[in-house]
């Protein structure tokens, strides 16, 4: 399968041989990866695949040992501070832990965007903050702290945040990790209606298999710093790849062995459960 | 993997150990390059960022301010009075010895106002404020607000860090000047009743014995102290790893190393000015 993106979406990302160490450690092993406009991509992986690391590199918050990362037509790579934060104007993000300002309001985090690249007066930002909590579904709330909120609002804030400058690109971390399932289900809703409302490319980095099946026009299966498949929905869950299917299905590569390696360990008596490929 | 050949000598404890001497002093040099990057960054942005429209946050300074100085001043009160009686009573105590309770005030005086005043008030707010500052970036780190700041093209030197130097830098030697005040005031009660001289006596020996040079020298320490306890507070705040746990253990070194470092550059100081 193909990493690249579909011939009829200009791609808004492009990473190409994309290697990255931590010390001695390879992380990323050579990532080609497209995401194409209007496209909800997401990447998904165990722990330790190295989604994380690809979404910070992304970020333009980590630099990469050799391979280009082009955002917007923009090769992140080559570019210094006051580029990248020109560049990342018209990119929003939503952490993982939602990554509110604790002393600012949610009104204010909101703002804050616009408060430090744009010259608007205060109402109008005001009045920008409460259209974009309106579509998170946090209409009334910009007045409370972070602290105030669950955490199903935290992310929903976030979000707001994460839009509030109209990004073409909206990068999602976790989105429903730690969240019970309505919650989940309501933020896919939330992104799905962005992508569609506000007309942007979203790439949402999980690890949750019913979020990434509801939400994703194409998936990327990330394993050991390596794409081992990129592909739509229904591709990736009729795919005969056994790594793929290891992560679909949750099993740890532990527990499959082929069948010499299980006869090698019945030997040696290493007979800890596993299964027969 | 075969063994290191430089480690079989004859004396390889001594290798061992000039290996870790040469690696910690790479480390203090390469922690020296970062507080001066550091510094030079919160300069840059406190001069430079109303011509560039990206101002330092005034009211983070401000908030700041009344968290790190307002809200000190009476444990800093509590404190500068116990050493101006302290230093009251060890001053005559040494001084009946030869006769010379007379001069106590010459000694207590100059000891507040060079040294004193601005010690306990830096350590009190490396203390108070340094494990904070640790603490509240240490926190933003893991909450990734940090890397937020970044995606969303703030400097947070800018931010984070610019805010808290001003405040300290203005609020340690407010804070001193007032320890300054106190500690005398404490000491003039108590040299007043046990020597049976006027507070107005007392005052004007102060004045005579202090000049502006030694207010000078102590507040100057006290901008100093201010400085490293932010530099300190951040660059520790800023290497954290480990959630929670990493928290407390950035927030205990940022202390120690702050009092650390401001008893040894009191010490230098001293030693510079002196000579």
């Amino acid at each position: 399968m193909s990493p690249k993106s579909s011939d009829t979406q200009p791609a808004v990302i492009k990473v190409r041989n994309l290697v990255t160490h931590y010390g001695n450690r390879m992380i990323l092993r050579g990532i080609d990866f497209d995401v194409a406009d209007r496209e909800i991509m997401v990447v998904m992986g165990g722990s330790g695949s190295g989604k994380s690391t690809l979404m910070r590199h992304l970020l333009g918050l980590e630099t990469p040992t050799s391979g280009t990362i082009d955002v917007l037509g923009q090769d992140i790579t080559r570019l210094n501070t006051v580029q990248k934060a020109e560049l990342f104007k018209k990119v929003g993000v939503a952490f993982q832990s939602g990554a509110l300002f604790s002393s600012l309001s949610v009104g204010e985090n909101i703002t804050l965007p616009l408060a430090e690249h744009t010259k608007l007066d205060r109402q109008t930002m005001d009045i920008m903050a409460r259209m974009k909590l309106e579509i998170v579904d946090l209409a009334g709330f910009e007045n409370l702290m972070p602290g105030e909120l669950s955490g199903g609002m935290i992310k929903r804030a976030a979000m707001a945040r994460a839009i509030i400058m109209d990004p073409k690109i909206l990068f999602c971390d976790e989105p429903s990790a730690g969240l019970d399932p309505v919650v989940a289900s309501a933020l896919d809703d939330l992104i799905l209606r962005l992508r569609d409302a506000l007309d942007m490319s979203i790439v949402v980095v999980t690890h949750e298999l019913e979020s990434a099946f509801k939400i994703a026009d194409r998936i990327t299966v990330l394993d050991h710093g390596e794409i081992l498949m990129v592909g739509t929905v229904d591709e990736i869950r009729n795919c005969d790849n056994s790594r793929v299917q290891n992560i679909l299905h949750r099993r740890s590569e532990e527990q499959i062995v082929d069948p010499d390696e299980y006869l090698r360990r019945l030997m040696t008596g290493r007979t800890e459960q596993v299964t027969v490929a | 993997m075969a063994a290191d050949p430089t480690r079989q000598g004859f004396f390889p404890g001594i290798a061992d150990a000039t290996e870790r001497l040469g690696r910690s002093t790479t480390g203090v040099i390469e922690l020296m390059g970062h507080w001066a990057v550091l510094l030079s960054e919160s300069l840059y942005w406190i001069v430079m960022g109303p011509r560039l429209k990206q101002p330092v946050r005034a009211n983070a300074a401000v908030q700041q301010m009344m968290e790190i100085g307002i809200f000190a001043v009476p444990i800093v009160a509590l404190l500068s009075a116990t050493i101006g009686l302290m230093l009251a009573m060890q001053g005559i105590h040494a001084l009946s010895k030869f006769g010379a309770e007379d001069q106590v005030v010459y000694g207590v005086s100059l000891s507040i106002v060079r040294e004193f005043a601005a010690l306990i008030t830096g350590i009190l707010v490396a203390g108070r404020s340094g494990s904070a500052l640790a603490a509240r970036l240490s926190t933003m780190q893991i909450n990734q607000e940090v890397d937020a700041l970044q995606v969303m093209g703030i400097n947070p030197v800018r931010f984070l860090v610019a805010p808290a130097l001003i405040a300290i830098v203005i609020m340690i030697p407010a804070l001193a000047f007032l320890a300054n005040i106190v500690a005398l005031l404490a000491a003039g009660v108590f040299v007043s009743v046990d020597l049976g001289i006027s507070l107005a006596a007392y005052w004007n020996q102060v004045f005579d014995s202090v000049t502006l040079g030694d207010l000078w020298h102590g507040l100057t320490k006290a901008v100093i102290f201010a400085i490293l306890i932010t530099l300190i507070g951040v660059s520790n705040g800023a290497s954290v790893t480990g959630g929670a746990e990493g928290v407390g253990r950035v927030t205990t070194r940022a202390v120690v190393q702050s009092i650390v470092a401001i008893l040894v550059t009191d010490m230098l100081f001293v030693f510079i000015t002196t000579r």
